[in-house]
C-alpha cells in the first residue's frame, strides 16, 4: 500500500469506510473517552514545532503488514502470524487475549475487545456478512480487507481468468476521495504501488526498527 | 538413633500446631475466607463483562496483574533458591527455616500463574497455549519453565517432608491414612536416610539453575520486546536479583508470623533474622547497583524514546512509584540492615514489610510506564487500576496467607528431624570441617 501524504486532505473517509467494511464495534463516548476506541486505520497526529510555528501532520496509519512482524513472534497461540500472501492475518476465535503482540507492535495497530461488542438495533442489519463478528476479549486489527480478497478470488475463479489489480483493493483505499492511497502488488516491479515505492519522496514509519513495512508513505511539500 | 527419633517429647512445640487449633486460627480463617470470596465475585464480574472492568485501555495493555504476575513469581525465589543454597554452603542455622521458605515457593507459583490467567481476556481458550504452542513467544517459556520450577520445587519441598511425615504417622491420632500415604513407608533405616540426603542434594543442585532461568524468562517477557527501557540485556540479572531480594523479605515476614504465633522463640533465634538480614542487606546494595546501572544507562544514552519513558518516571506521573519503590527498596532498609543493633527480628521485618512493598511498586514502574508512550503518538490515557483489580490483588494475597495457614496445621513448620541431626550429628561434623580447614592440625 502507498499513502501519498501530499494528496491527503485527512478527511477520514477511510476511517469511517474500514469502520463500516469490518464491522467495527462502536463503543460509545464513554469508552471512548478511557482511550478504547477502536480503528483499524487511523489518522494519527504529528505535531510538529512549538507555537507559534507549529505544524500539525496527519498520517493515516493501518497495519503496516510488516515483513518482519515483532507481534507474530510473540503469539504463544499463533493467533497472529504471516500468511502466505505476505498479510499478518489475525485468528480471531483462536486468540487468548493476553494481549502481548499489542504490547509488542511498534505500531500499536493491535486493539483489544473490552467488552463484548455492540451495535445500535438499528445498524445491526447494515453488517458486513463476509467480515466474522469479534468477541469480547480478543484482539483486532486491520486485514487489508483480506475477506475482499477471498471474494475477489472466487469471482475470477467462476470467469475464468486471472486476477487483476483492480480486483481486490481494501476498503479504505477504495473510499479515499482525494485518490491518495494506492493499493497493489509491490513484488511486482510495474505495479503503481511499486513504481511509488521507488519515489524520492517515499517512506516507511520507523525503517530503523528493521521491521520491513509494506505500507509507503509519499512525504508531502516536496 | 532410631529408637530417638520416636521421641515426640523432644520438639513437643513444633507438633503443637497440628494437635491443637485455636481460636484465633478460626477468626484468621474467617477473615481470610471473606477476602477471598471478595475477590471471587469480583473475578465474576470481570469474567462476564470483559476486561473492560479494569483500569486498562489503549495502550496501556497490561497492568497490576502483570505487576502481581512478575510480584509474586518474585516472591517464591525466597524459598527453593534461598533454602537450596544454604543447604549446599552447608550452612548448620538452616536447619530450623528452610521448610517455612520452601513452602512460600510452591504455594505463592500458583498466584503468579492464576494471575496470568486472570489477565487473559478469553480465559476458557487457555489450553490453546498447549494445542497451538508457539514456542517463539517468550510466553511459552515462561509456561514451560514455570511449569519445572513449579514440579521441582514441589519435590524439593516433599522430600525432606518425609521423614516429619513419618514422625506425624507413627505419633498422632488424626489424619493417620494421609500421613500413612505420603510418608512412603520410611523407618529411618540407615539406607533410606542416604538415599533421602542424595535426593535432597541432587535436588537441591537442579532448583538452582531452573529457579535462576524462571525470572529471567518472565523478564524475557518485556526485554525481548523492542519497547523502550524494556529491550534490555540487563533485565534477565536484574529480575532474579529482585525476586531473590523480594523473596527473603517475604521470607523474614513469614518466619517473624510463625515465630510469634506458634511461640518459636528457640527456634527461630535472633541470629537467624540477624544472619538473612545479612542477605537482605546484600540484597538491597545489589539491587541498587541493578538500578542505577540500568537509568545511568538510558540517561546517558539520551535517546527520545527512552527519556521520555525515564522522566515520566523520575519527575513525571510516575513520579509517585517510582521514588516509592525508592523509598521503601533502598532507603528505609539499608539503615536497618546494616547496623547489629537493628538487625533483630523487628528490625528485619520493618525493613522487610518496605522491600516487599518497594519491590511490588517496582514491578509496576516497570511493566506501566513503557505502555504509557508508544512510539506513533497516542492519547493521553491514565491507567487507575479499579476495585476489582485491588480486590483481586487482595484475595491473591489472602489466598496465599490461607494456604500457608493450613500447612502449618497439617506438616510442621520446622523440619523436626532436621533439627535434631542438628544436634545429634552436625556437631562432631562441623568439628570436623574446621579441621580440615586449618593448617598445622594433624587429620586422619
Amino acid at each position: 500500500m502507498v499513502i501519498d501524504l501530499d494528496k491527503c486532505s485527512g478527511c477520514q473517509a477511510c476511517v469511517v469506510a474500514c469502520h463500516a467494511e469490518n464491522n467495527i464495534n462502536i463503543i460509545g463516548p464513554e469508552e471512548s473517552s478511557k482511550g478504547r476506541t477502536i480503528h483499524w486505520i487511523e489518522l494519527i497526529p504529528y505535531i510538529e514545532g512549538e507555537y507559534p510555528r507549529i505544524k500539525a501532520r496527519l498520517l493515516p496509519r493501518p497495519c503496516m503488514h510488516c515483513d518482519h512482524p515483532p507481534c507474530t513472534k510473540v503469539c504463544p497461540v499463533n493467533a497472529t502470524y504471516k500468511n502466505e500472501e505476505g498479510l499478518v492475518a489475525q485468528i480471531n476465535y483462536r486468540c487468548i487475549g493476553c494481549r502481548y503482540c499489542t504490547t509488542a507492535c511498534p505500531y500499536t495497530v493491535k486493539y483489544f475487545n473490552w467488552y463484548a461488542p455492540q451495535w445500535p438495533k438499528e445498524m445491526k442489519g447494515s453488517l458486513n456478512r463476509d467480515v466474522s463478528i469479534r468477541t469480547k476479549g480478543v484482539v483486532e486489527k486491520c486485514t487489508f480487507c483480506s475477506h475482499r480478497l477471498l471474494k475477489a478470488r472466487e469471482k475470477v475463479k467462476a470467469e475464468g481468468r486471472d486476477l487483476l489489480p483492480e480486483d481486490y483493493i481494501p476498503a479504505c483505499v477504495q473510499a479515499c476521495p482525494s485518490g491518495a492511497m494506492y493499493f497493489g502488488d509491490l513484488n511486482d516491479p510495474f505495479s503503481t504501488v511499486s513504481i511509488l515505492s521507488r519515489e524520492r519522496r517515499a517512506f516507511r514509519l520507523m525503517e530503523d526498527l528493521g521491521t520491513e513495512p509494506k505500507v509507503y508513505y509519499l512525504s508531502e511539500g516536496m | 538413633m532410631d529408637e530417638k527419633h520416636l521421641n515426640v517429647e523432644e520438639d513437643a512445640i513444633l507438633f503443637e500446631p497440628i494437635r491443637r487449633t485455636g481460636k484465633s486460627f478460626y477468626i484468621a480463617l474467617l477473615i481470610l475466607g471473606a477476602i477471598i470470596l471478595w475477590a471471587v465475585w469480583a473475578y465474576l464480574h470481570q469474567y462476564r463483562d470483559g476486561l473492560g472492568v479494569t483500569g486498562l485501555a489503549r495502550p496501556i495493555f497490561w497492568g497490576v496483574y502483570i505487576t502481581n504476575f512478575v510480584f509474586f513469581i518474585g516472591i517464591s525465589h525466597a524459598g527453593t533458591l534461598i533454602s537450596a543454597i544454604l543447604r549446599l554452603a552447608k550452612a548448620e542455622w538452616r536447619r530450623s527455616i528452610t521448610r517455612s521458605a520452601e513452602v512460600i515457593t510452591v504455594l505463592v507459583l500458583f498466584f503468579g500463574v492464576g494471575n496470568i490467567l486472570m489477565d487473559l481476556g478469553q480465559p476458557d481458550r487457555m489450553l490453546n497455549i498447549i494445542q497451538f504452542a508457539q514456542f517463539k513467544s517468550p510466553l511459552l517459556w515462561d509456561v514451560s519453565s514455570i511449569t519445572i520450577y513449579l514440579t521441582a520445587s514441589s519435590i524439593y519441598l516433599y522430600l525432606p517432608l518425609i521423614p516429619d511425615i513419618a514422625l506425624l504417622r507413627d505419633h498422632s491420632g488424626k489424619w493417620n491414612w494421609f500421613y500413612r500415604i505420603f510418608a512412603l513407608g520410611w523407618k529411618g533405616t540407615e539406607k533410606q536416610h542416604h538415599l533421602l540426603e542424595k535426593g535432597i542434594a541432587f535436588m537441591a543442585i537442579l532448583v538452582i539453575p531452573i529457579a535462576v532461568s524462571v525470572h529471567t524468562v518472565v523478564s524475557f517477557v518485556f526485554a525481548m520486546t523492542i519497547q523502550p527501557m524494556w529491550h534490555s540485556a540487563i533485565f534477565g540479572p536484574y529480575f532474579v536479583a529482585g525476586a531473590i531480594f523480594s523473596g527473603i523479605a517475604a521470607l523474614i515476614v513469614a518466619m517473624n508470623v510463625i515465630r510469634k504465633v506458634y511461640h518459636l522463640e528457640d527456634y527461630l533465634r535472633p541470629v537467624h533474622f540477624n544472619n538473612l538480614g545479612i542477605l537482605l542487606l546484600v540484597m538491597t546494595l545489589l539491587w541498587f547497583y541493578f538500578t542505577f546501572t540500568e537509568y545511568l544507562t538510558t540517561y546517558y544514552g539520551g535517546e527520545p524514546i527512552h527519556m521520555a519513558i525515564f522522566w515520566s518516571k523520575f519527575t513525571g506521573r510516575f513520579a509517585l512509584p517510582f521514588w516509592g519503590m525508592f523509598l521503601f527498596c533502598f532507603i528505609i532498609p539499608l539503615p536497618l540492615l546494616s547496623f547489629k543493633r537493628t538487625r533483630t527480628p523487628m528490625g528485619t521485618l520493618i525493613a522487610s514489610i518496605s522491600v516487599v512493598i518497594g519491590m511490588w511498586l517496582e514491578r509496576f514502574v516497570i511493566v506501566v510506564p513503557t505502555l504509557t508512550n508508544p512510539r506513533i503518538p497516542s492519547e493521553v490515557v491514565h491507567y487507575f487500576p479499579t476495585w476489582i483489580e485491588w480486590s483481586i490483588f487482595a484475595g491473591c494475597v489472602a489466598f496465599f496467607i490461607l494456604l500457608y495457614m493450613i500447612f502449618t496445621k497439617i506438616f510442621p513448620i520446622v523440619s523436626i528431624w532436621e533439627v535434631r541431626e542438628g544436634r545429634e550429628k552436625s556437631m562432631a561434623e562441623v568439628r570436623e570441617r574446621i579441621r580440615t580447614y586449618l593448617p598445622g592440625i594433624g587429620i586422619e
